[in-house]
């Protein structure tokens, strides 16, 4: 059976990819909101921003791009939760298929609409006025430390999508996770912020995936921010991988 | 076919079903007769794999529900409560899928095949969200029916369905029974039970308490008695003579 793991993944990857390309409505409201926010911050709120000496458009485009996957991944929440409810994952479920790659379908198209959505930001910004020096490889690894965000985020949707027992249920998880870059360094300095909360802001994953970012884009030296990024990706990444797979299991016990 | 023996599930203190017994030969159409909680959507489940006993044994084709799943998954199809079908995606999008799931070759002669079978076929590229009720239920046994399975469990596959609909459904049991295929059905449905079964099983508060054919479930009672009743048509016999039984 575990000849199959990829094959059927690729044949439901394929169905799941259907239900995007068919609605893409879930690709615009994707990208809508942290379009809305970068224009807010760039033509409200950015004249009165210090952010240091670059030009507030490339300061906080990686935030921006954080909170377009933290919106994105609701999606995946929700097909999940529809498909569970619809009953076509127990006829998944009793056919000769590798189990896992229900879920590892659903991820696949995450990774693959957010991604859509991200470039859609990306040009966007680029219109607004975002420029980078960036080279191929700094280019490819914000890419990547993006994937690893994603993919984290998603088994943390996928989580959310089975143990949900309604359709808003299923994508409201996701509001505390759009709301984290606010209280990074995202979108100010975190100089100003009061001592717990600053204290929280410089220590939660937002801001060191944030940091890896900018500076992978401004060409400067990431330091150690990367490494604590991967961490915080990993980290996330094993926990809520392990926690689907439970209540995955458990659900059809 | 199908070995049932002392099979036990419970949620919490709730005991759903509490040793079931049963048999279903090779070929022949079993129906699962029960009200509703009697558990039998729960034992169907178990026999799809889809659940684990809580105790007791059940072996499909010969092969042991818990500890060979996926032999039991090559033989078996279900059709669940609910038509299991891709609202978004078109009626010959759905059959392919399952149809590439089950490792068919050839998954496009398959699913016209079945479009044609089923009356489908003008539906065939329109999405799932269009379709009436006794469409998708079509649909969804056709799904079951890729790649052959030997075994078919239809769980209640006439419960929502319009007097046309539930037609079309036993018309479909009835061609799976004539091609050999073993079929377990559930039904809160006297009649239906009666219509296709070769076999009865009455699933009662989680045991069950009658299993054998149309006659010997009749031979519980006392013999038939000659009465004689003046038979007027029933209301199923005149919707379906003025709304034209074959629209």
């Amino acid at each position: 059976m575990t000849t199959h793991v990829l094959g059927d993944t690729t044949v439901l990857l394929g169905r799941s990819l259907r239900h995007v390309v068919r609605s893409p409505d879930t690709i615009i409201t994707t990208a809508l909101m942290p379009i809305a926010f970068m224009l807010l911050f760039v033509y409200v709120f950015g004249g009165s921003i210090d952010a240091g000496s670059q030009p507030y458009v490339d300061y906080l485009l990686p935030g921006i791009l954080l909170i377009t996957v933290a919106s994105g991944i609701s999606y995946t929440s929700y097909r999940l939760f529809l498909d569970l409810q619809g009953g076509i994952v127990e006829r998944f479920r009793s056919l000769p298929i590798a189990r896992s790659s229900v879920l590892w379908a659903h991820v696949g198209t995450s990774l693959v609409a957010n991604a859509t959505s991200v470039a859609v930001v990306l040009l966007v910004a680029v219109l607004l006025g975002f420029r980078s020096g960036a080279g191929l490889l700094a280019w490819l690894a914000v890419a990547g430390i993006l994937a690893l965000f994603t993919l984290a985020l998603t088994w943390v949707a996928v989580l959310a999508g089975l143990s949900a027992r309604s359709v808003d249920g299923a994508a409201a998880f996701s509001y505390p996770i759009v709301l984290l870059p606010f209280v990074s360094s995202a979108f100010v300095l975190t100089d100003t912020m009061p001592g717990p909360v600053w204290a929280f802001a410089e220590h939660q994953p937002v801001t060191s995936i944030v940091e890896t970012i900018r500076h992978l884009l401004a060409q400067q030296p990431v330091g150690t921010d990367i490494w604590v990024a991967l961490a915080w990706c990993v980290g996330v990444l094993l926990a809520a991988y392990t926690l689907a797979a439970l209540a995955y299991r458990r659900r059809f016990a | 076919m199908i070995t049932v023996r002392g099979l036990e599930k419970s949620y919490g203190d709730l005991g759903v079903l509490r040793g079931v017994d049963l048999d279903v030969e090779r070929g022949s159409v079993c129906a699962l007769l029960g009200s509703n909680g009697a558990g039998k959507t729960t034992l169907v489940r178990i026999l799809a794999t889809l659940l684990r006993p809580g105790a007791g044994t059940a072996c499909v084709a010969g092969s042991d529900v818990v500890t060979q799943a996926a032999h039991v998954r090559e033989v078996i199809s279900l059709t669940g409560q609910f038509a299991a079908v891709d609202d978004v995606l078109s009626g010959r999008e759905n059959l392919v899928l399952v149809a590439r799931l089950r490792h068919q070759p050839d998954p496009g002669r398959i699913a016209d095949d079945l479009l044609a079978r089923f009356d489908l076929t003008e539906a065939a590229d329109r999405r799932v969200a269009t379709y009436s009720g006794g469409m998708r239920r079509r649909l969804d046994i056709a799904m079951s029916l890729v790649g052959d399975p030997p075994v078919i469990f239809l769980d209640e596959p006439t419960t929502g369905l319009d007097p046309q609909g539930r037609g079309e459904v036993w018309a479909c049991v009835r061609e799976l029974a004539g091609r050999g295929t073993t079929v377990l059905l559930t039904t809160q449905y006297l009649d239906e039970a009666e219509q296709l079964a070769d076999r009865i099983a009455i699933l009662h508060e989680g045991r069950i308490i009658a299993d054998g054919s149309l006659a010997d479930l009749q031979q519980l009672l006392p013999p038939a008695r000659v009465e004689y009743v003046e038979k007027q048509p029933t209301l199923e016999e005149v919707f379906l003579a003025v709304v034209g039984a074959d629209s």
